[in-house]
């Protein structure tokens, strides 16, 4: 048997650690918050580790901001991160089920292209893709920025993977002798089936969407097209120094805040699902 | 049974099945890919309202961009990388043993999960524009550092090369070490209980049972985490283009690969951002590969192997 006194003081070793650590995590967020509850004079004056009375002001104050339509951005960034969640789970899962549950001849070339360009950078594309959705008419539009998750290899490979553990052929068998047709079989037996996948990787997507900055900034140009992290990135190229910081702090406050609220509701979900997934993004 | 004799051919459903799939891709990815590679030979820029080219100039972009500042901005990318990868790497790996070993008995393990992943899942643009506000010389942070005597003079974070790049360096590591303690932690919990059992039988103190049992057994799951953070790392763009507002301040010492690209990109530079595509491309299509040789051969987490076990099995 061990002796007692390395196990304590390791425990409390790593006690304080994780503390530490999670005070670094969570420190950032709560400055935001309180910087954002305060008014531009009062910040001037110095720093408070007390949130004060005026988030509302600002708010309102961020809310009628011509320049920055932050809640339009907001509106934009939703409908792009829900479309693009929704459509690329949805024909994720048929792509998975389609090369799970078939067999065609090329189907093992199919899932081996598919594997090759799981972790592929959509940035060495982004040239071409600018200039292809400018020739479709396409550019300064939310199109481009929902229809290409279409293909998505890393949330397909987990559709699959999905799929190998929990789909018995022999229930995709019994649909097919109750005379269920193959689509019907997909939408109204395969797709529950994998709703607790389906439920995951929506979440990485729409987190994915509402985060990603690079293609966005490429395509968009109009203020009312503009998707979250674009304002944020014309207001630090603005001439910052003028603005009342209590509207800046709201600002990032208010781009952060839908996300750490999903967050909270359904932790135990994303969490688990991280590992599952296996890919990072 | 009769039905299934007859064997109705089924095999033109997968081809429609996985039609959406491959038809965006080719629009969306190939198409582009293509016509990317393909300016790369051209000069093809925007010089004010001007179009120049396109024409034919063979390697000569790939040339110019050698001899241009790409080098230097390959190892800013590969600095800033490795600001945010060691102490993410070594922070996970104590985390994740921690977590599961059951003799140290942490409290709120829940709780210390879902914060610490929380930076993740931040809009990494948004939080570059917080550590902006916040590290500037009139900033929270040199507000409290000052009152608390630490320093006299404001800190210009920014206006330091190591101090921008610390920073840029800490952001990563902010977003990404929760991420990786639970892979890690995944990893580590799929290895048989019975090694560890046998080795507290053996005498194995808790570093000996860490280096010698538990680091081995990881070590696919180490290497995989390895190449998709290089991956991520080549595409690090988010963080210093707001921090730095585009510009990679001070003096382009924190200016990364793809914004440099972007750069091109906004500028209309096809010629060029053809030819550093296709140089980022030949980079990350090697890192595919080993991501590929990983998925296909490793057993990354527990349920996959098992899958893919059965199947064998079935086909015999």
């Amino acid at each position: 048997m061990k002796s007692k006194g390395p196990n304590v003081f390791r425990s409390v070793f790593a006690h304080v650690t994780l503390i530490i650590l999670s005070f670094m995590c969570l420190f950032f967020f709560y400055i935001l918050f309180v910087n954002a509850s305060r008014s531009h004079a009062d910040l001037q004056k110095g720093f408070s580790a007390l949130p004060g009375a005026f988030l509302w002001k600002n708010l309102s104050n961020v809310a009628n901001d011509g320049s920055f339509p932050m809640f339009r951005g907001i509106l934009n960034s939703l409908i792009v991160s829900g479309s693009s969640a929704a459509i690329c789970t949805y024909f994720s899962a048929l792509t998975a089920y389609g090369l799970y549950a078939y067999n065609f001849k090329l189907k093992k070339v199919a899932f081996t292209f598919i594997m090759a360009i799981l972790v592929m950078p959509t940035q060495v594309t982004a040239m071409g893709f600018l200039r292809l959705i400018t020739n479709m008419g396409m550019y300064d539009s939310l199109l481009p920025l929902i229809i290409p998750s279409i293909a998505s290899p890393s949330v397909f490979y987990f559709m699959y993977s999905y799929l190998e553990s929990s789909l018995p052929m022999s229930l995709v068998e019994a649909a097919r002798i109750d005379g269920s047709g193959e689509f019907r079989t997909f939408n109204s037996i395969i797709l529950p089936i994998t709703k607790p996948a389906i439920a995951v990787q929506a979440i990485f997507t729409f987190v994915g969407s509402w985060n990603n900055y690079f293609v966005p900034a490429l395509v968009i140009q109009s203020k009312t097209r503009m998707t979250v992290p674009i304002l944020i990135a014309t207001l630090r190229g603005a001439d910052y120094m003028n603005f009342d910081m209590g509207k800046i702090y709201t600002m990032i406050l208010v781009a952060i805040v839908p996300i750490i609220l999903v967050y909270l509701l359904l932790s135990k979900y994303i969490i688990a699902g991280v590992t599952l997934g296996g890919v990072k993004e | 049974m009769n039905a299934k004799r007859k064997k109705i051919d089924y095999s033109k459903w997968g081809y429609i099945f996985i039609l959406p799939f491959f038809l965006s891709f080719f629009i969306f990815s190939f198409i582009p890919m293509i016509d990317t590679v393909r300016y790369s030979f051209f000069e093809y820029y925007r010089s004010g309202l001007k179009e120049i080219g396109p024409n034919f100039v063979g390697m000569a972009n790939y040339v110019k961009l050698l001899k241009s500042d790409m080098i230097k901005y390959g190892v800013n990318t590969l600095i800033l990388w490795v600001i945010g990868f060691i102490p993410q790497i070594v922070i996970a790996l104590m985390l994740a043993e921690w977590f599961v070993d059951a003799r140290l008995k942490i409290h709120g393990t829940q709780f210390f999960k879902v914060v610490i992943y929380l930076p993740n899942l931040i809009m990494a643009s948004a939080f570059a524009m917080l550590f902006f506000t916040m590290f500037s010389t009139n900033g929270p942070i040199n507000a409290i550092l000052m009152s608390l005597g630490w320093t006299k003079e404001p800190i210009d974070f920014l206006g330091s090369v190591w101090g921008t790049r610390s920073l840029v360096g800490f952001m990563n590591f902010l977003m990404w070490f929760g991420n990786t303690t639970i892979m890690l932690m995944a990893a580590i919990m799929g290895i048989s209980p019975d090694i560890f059992e046998a080795s507290e039988l053996d005498g194995c103190n808790s570093f000996q049972r860490f280096f010698s049992i538990t680091l081995p057994l990881i070590r696919p799951i180490l290497a995989y985490t390895l190449i998709t953070s290089v991956i991520g790392g080549l595409q690090m763009f988010d963080v210093p283009q707001i921090l730095t507002n585009a510009q990679g301040t001070p003096n382009r010492t924190s200016m990364t690969l793809i914004m440099f690209l972007n750069s091109h990109l906004k500028s209309k530079n096809y010629g060029m951002a053809g030819a550093l595509s296709v140089y980022l491309f030949i980079v990350s299509g090697i890192l595919c590969f080993f991501v590929y040789r990983m998925t296909n051969n490793q057993d990354l987490d527990g349920s996959k192997a098992a899958a893919k076990k059965a199947k064998k099995e079935k086909r015999g």
